[in-house]
């Protein structure tokens, strides 16, 4: 039965050689003076895998006696994972070649850190689930440190690391745990041996510690501490990266674990989930405040952002997964956007990131500066933008979920964050003359800022068939 | 003509839209022709919403215009308009093209301006014609986004805190409102305007983190929307942001807040609140009397020790608001009558003063009181027009102000007399702060320095205060225009509240106590 085993696993495997054919080929030939090309190469195979997982796959397969599976959910996942990938890929590409760091590892690294997050959102076991996530995290600890000259980006590197690893460890003392007491790492086998809604007690203090080590990965609070210090130190287009694929990819992989291997549990887990996400929501609301760093800013952002996501697996239903998996797609879309943004902000040459920098912006770049408005107002969750809409799907799943009190602290977490947004459009539109800033725009992070933009307005009316896929994903995931 | 509604809420946005794409350049001939596009548009606005009017059948109590379309996320696109709501969006609809045009003087960032007061004014007829929660709730709020940017860009010296108070302190107290909508989607399984004024909210006691809670659910639903409406009409005591953002605001961000966005916060009591909301409407109504008379005392002596024009007309708006919503939760024809009333009549009462002082701001650059004086000499026509609209401000009788402060008047009087004492009082003290400030601006010598060559007013002021002066005349000796249109929804409405009262409601309140 190999054959249908690996016909499950194609577009893995084919990202997998891709990884290896580039690796060698850029080593053979040019090294370095290659890394443009395969860097483009990566986002075409990215796009072209989106394209083959979204339009090809059908139905539910499972493979490798069921460590593996390919279904709905999977696939919303991988697409997503892939789509922001590329995107984030492409628009560093001018970043990194003009600032000297594009080396041909980068892309490479990409590609295997995708490879390991697609593995991760399709584990119906802990071995696969911990293979994959241990070939994703490698990948970007060392890309987080790729600016090899810059103490700060290997400081962020070496964080990463030793953080990384400590949750990993916890991750691996909980699998073994939930091994132990359910006598299976399968995700079917360890449903089976809960009864009557309720986890053995051994199996829920596994639970607890692999929670632990996913909630280190979507950095919800208080497992937060490395984000906003890998996202300043790390190159901007990591931390655009950071901020997209590997977040959509534990969110997939709690939600996986959470429903697939404990859904009869939901009671025992909703509560802890309900309490990240509530401290996620106003750790990253009020400490954002302070900071004068847009890529600080936008770590707190994304600890307050996975807290709303968050909520809506805390909900423990099909809407809420619904609800999470529309959440995340539409933070990924803005983010890229934002990012794209924030890469292209310098001052003669040197790349700027500080808020005050933005002062009177939207005189000199009236569009750009419209977009950013229209994003900021999106991250700030204020109606019509798209933000607005999936807040207001995640919050319909908690209070349909018997949480309205959660739902209550949610808003209010949601005004406090309104205020660091508003903020940057302070900034920008009624700020003091200073120099402005330069932002330099390749067609492809212009294209990436507007497109972002306009999803968020033109979302409003129409969201372009997301909302069916995260159904039928979720509908895989809650039965 | 199926979808006149959505022609009407969707032309300001597609204009807006057109003006942000397709319009480049900052020099003279580029702001003449955004001026020109969002007059065209603001006016073309309302000649097809005068079609509105003239179809509209009074006596239906139902939704008429009606559209669905599907939406996103389960949701559907439904507006249409009945005899509470329609006057409102005429209110809208006439108030926008002399916005337009009262900002035509303005220099900076003209584009963006245009662009601003038509998204808003989308957004605002948006809010009047919206039947479904989340509809209704995206507009609402959205409106404060393009508010935030005319305070913040074009507004005075401390913009900035305006803005951002303004924005604040508006946007927490809708999102309550949210999670109550969400909370009325879960138990009614709609979001349907229409369906949810006739589902009955569950009123037994419930418990909430220890507290009983007296009224259930339909208390907890009725204080998160009142959190909402309360903060945006704005009522004592938090009615503080308002005097801040009409100061900073510009001329004609001030006249759209006073005009049209306060009356979002009463509509959504007549809308919500009071309808949905029965039983908790009437065993809150007490809170909201007394609300509404300390504002009206309490705003009054605080507009009498006013130092800015701006602030004194500010406060004196939410002294008027508590008419508003006495009325409103007095649940009798002349009470419910007078508060639309009212607030129709302050939509031009409060936005020809804001105008009025627009108009020597532009001359003298500033708004203190003690910066004019003797107007009158130089100013006839201003003088005269001032002085309408600040005895239209007093109530007097013949202009419409009169009206709207009578009705809410007799509709209180038979519920609460000792409310009503209170709020009469506040009639001696709009005259006294109104006829104050009259005196001081315009009469006595002109023996200032610097307003020996302030000039009359120029001919686009006039004709931007007269369709004013009209209005304000006409529903002061007519006010049959306004209640034949209202009266029958109004009936209506009031016919389905008190039926849904228990009849040991009194019982309730008295529990309540």
């Amino acid at each position: 039965m190999i054959s249908a085993d690996i016909s499950v696993m194609m577009p893995e495997i084919a990202l997998a050689v891709y990884a290896m054919a580039a690796l060698l080929g850029a080593v053979w030939t040019g090294k370095d003076a290659t890394a443009p090309l395969v860097t483009w190469t990566t986002v075409a195979v990215f796009l072209g895998l989106a394209a083959w997982i979204g339009l090809g796959g059908q139905g539910e397969r499972t493979a490798f006696s069921g460590m593996i599976a390919d279904d709905a959910f999977s696939r919303f996942a991988k697409v997503a994972i892939l789509v922001s990938a590329a995107a984030v890929l492409a628009m560093s590409q001018d970043y990194m070649t003009r600032r000297g760091i594009l080396r041909f590892e980068y892309p490479v690294l990409i590609a295997l850190a995708v490879l390991g997050m697609m593995v991760m959102v399709s584990a119906q076991d802990l071995i696969a689930l911990y293979m994959g996530l241990e070939l994703q995290s490698l990948a970007l600890y060392v890309v987080a440190a790729i600016r090899r000259d810059s103490v700060r980006s290997t400081e962020a590197g070496l964080k990463y690391f030793v953080l990384g690893a400590l949750s990993s460890g916890l991750l691996l003392y909980g699998a073994s745990l939930a091994y132990g007491f359910a006598g299976t790492t399968r995700f079917d086998g360890i449903i089976a041996t809960i009864e009557g809604g309720h986890a053995s007690l051994g199996l829920l203090v596994g639970l607890v510690f692999l929670i632990t080590g996913l909630a280190f990965k979507v950095s919800a609070v208080p497992f937060h501490m490395w984000t906003p210090d890998v996202y300043e130190g790390a190159p901007t287009p990591v931390t655009a990266f950071f901020a997209t694929a590997p977040k959509l990819a534990a969110m997939g992989l709690l939600a996986r674990l959470l429903h697939d291997a404990f859904g009869t549990a939901t009671a025992d887990w909703g509560q802890i989930i309900a309490l990240l996400a509530v401290l996620s929501m106003f750790l990253g609301a009020i400490a954002a405040i302070g900071q004068r760093d847009l890529k600080r800013l936008m770590a707190y952002s994304s600890i307050a952002h996975m807290g709303f996501a968050l909520l809506g697996l805390a909900a423990g239903t099909a809407a809420g997964v619904e609800a999470m998996l529309v959440y995340m797609a539409v933070y990924v879309a803005m983010n890229v956007g934002t990012f794209a943004f924030i890469l292209s902000m310098e001052k003669d040459g040197t790349p700027v990131t500080s808020i005050d920098a933005l002062h009177l912006y939207a005189r000199a770049e009236p569009l750009k500066a419209l977009a950013m408005l229209v994003l900021l107002f999106s991250l700030a969750g204020v109606p019509p933008m798209l933000g607005f809409f999936a807040k207001f799907g995640v919050l319909r799943a908690v209070v349909e979920g018997g949480m309205p009190l959660v739902a209550v602290l949610g808003v209010i977490a949601s005004v406090i964050g309104a205020f660091y947004y508003l903020r940057i459009v302070y900034f920008m539109y009624f700020g003091t003359e200073r120099e402005a800033v330069e932002t330099r725009m390749v067609p492809v992070q212009w294209g990436l800022l507007m497109a972002s933009a306009f999803v968020m307005v033109a979302g409003v009316v129409n969201l372009f068939g997301i909302e069916a896929a995260a159904a039928a994903a979720a509908d895989v995931l809650v039965r | 003509m199926e979808n006149l509604l959505s022609i009407i809420t969707f032309v300001p946005l597609v204009a807006a839209a057109i003006l942000a794409l397709f319009l480049r350049g900052e020099d003279a001939a580029a702001q003449k022709n955004a001026k020109w596009l969002a007059l065209i548009a603001t006016t073309a606005t309302f000649l097809v919403s005068l079609f509105l009017i003239a179809q509209f059948d009074p006596a239906d109590t139902g939704f008429q215009f009606v559209e669905e379309r599907d939406w996103i996320m389960g949701l559907t696109y439904r507006v249409g308009v009945d005899g509470i709501s329609i006057l409102f969006v005429m209110l809208t609809t006439f108030l926008m093209p002399l916005t337009i045009l009262a900002c035509w003087d303005v220099k900076v960032r003209v584009k963006e301006y245009m662009i601003a007061f038509l998204v808003l004014e989308g957004l605002m007829i948006g809010v009047f014609v919206a039947l479904d929660l989340v509809l209704f709730y995206l507009f609402f709020e959205a409106g404060l986004i393009p508010m935030f940017l005319i305070i913040g860009i074009w507004g005075g010296k401390d913009r900035i805190y305006a803005a951002f108070k303004f924005f604040l302190y508006t946007f927490l107290g809708s999102v309550l409102m949210l999670v109550a909508m969400i909370a009325m989607y879960v138990d009614a399984g709609t979001t349907n305007i229409v369906e949810l004024l006739g589902h009955d909210f569950g009123t037994e006691t419930v418990s909430v983190l220890g507290f009983q809670i007296v009224g259930g659910m339909q208390v907890l639903l009725w204080l998160a929307f009142f959190a909402s409406f309360a903060v945006k009409m704005p009522m004592w005591p938090v009615h503080t942001w308002l005097p801040d953002a009409h100061v900073q605001a510009p001329t004609a961000g001030s006249v759209v807040l006073a005009a049209i966005l306060l009356k979002m916060g009463g509509y959504g009591f007549l809308r919500f609140s009071l309808p949905m909301f029965p039983v908790a409407s009437d065993m809150l109504a007490p809170l909201v009397f007394w609300m509404s008379a300390i504002a009206i005392v309490y705003t009054s002596l605080v507009a009498l020790a006013q130092a800015d024009m701006k602030k004194l007309i500010a406060y004196s708006s939410v002294a008027h608001m508590g008419y508003v919503t006495m009325g409103i939760f007095a649940a009798n024809q002349q009470g419910l009558d007078g508060a639309i009333f009212q607030m129709l009549s302050h939509g031009f009462i409060s936005g020809a003063l804001f105008l009025c002082v627009g108009v020597i701001y532009d001359r003298m650059h500033t708004r203190e009181i003690d910066a004019y004086g003797g107007l009158v000499n130089r100013m006839p026509a201003y003088a005269l027009i001032f002085m309408f609209f600040t005895m239209a401000n007093v109530g007097l009788p013949g202009t419409s102000g009169f009206v709207g402060e009578f009705l809410t008047l007799m509709g209180i009087f038979q519920v609460n007399t000792w409310v009503a004492l209170f709020a009469t009082s506040g009639v001696i003290l709009s005259a006294a702060y109104a006829l104050w400030l009259y005196r001081r601006v315009v009469f006595g010598d002109l023996i200032k320095e610097s307003l020996r060559t302030i000039s009359d007013m120029t001919t686009r002021e006039r004709a931007i205060f007269a369709p004013l002066v009209a209005m304000t005349l006409l529903l002061g000796v007519y006010p049959s225009l306004v209640l034949d249109v209202t009266g029958p929804s109004v009936a209506a409405l009031l016919d389905s509240y008190h039926a849904s009262l228990p009849a040991d409601a009194a019982g309730l309140r008295l529990a309540s106590h």
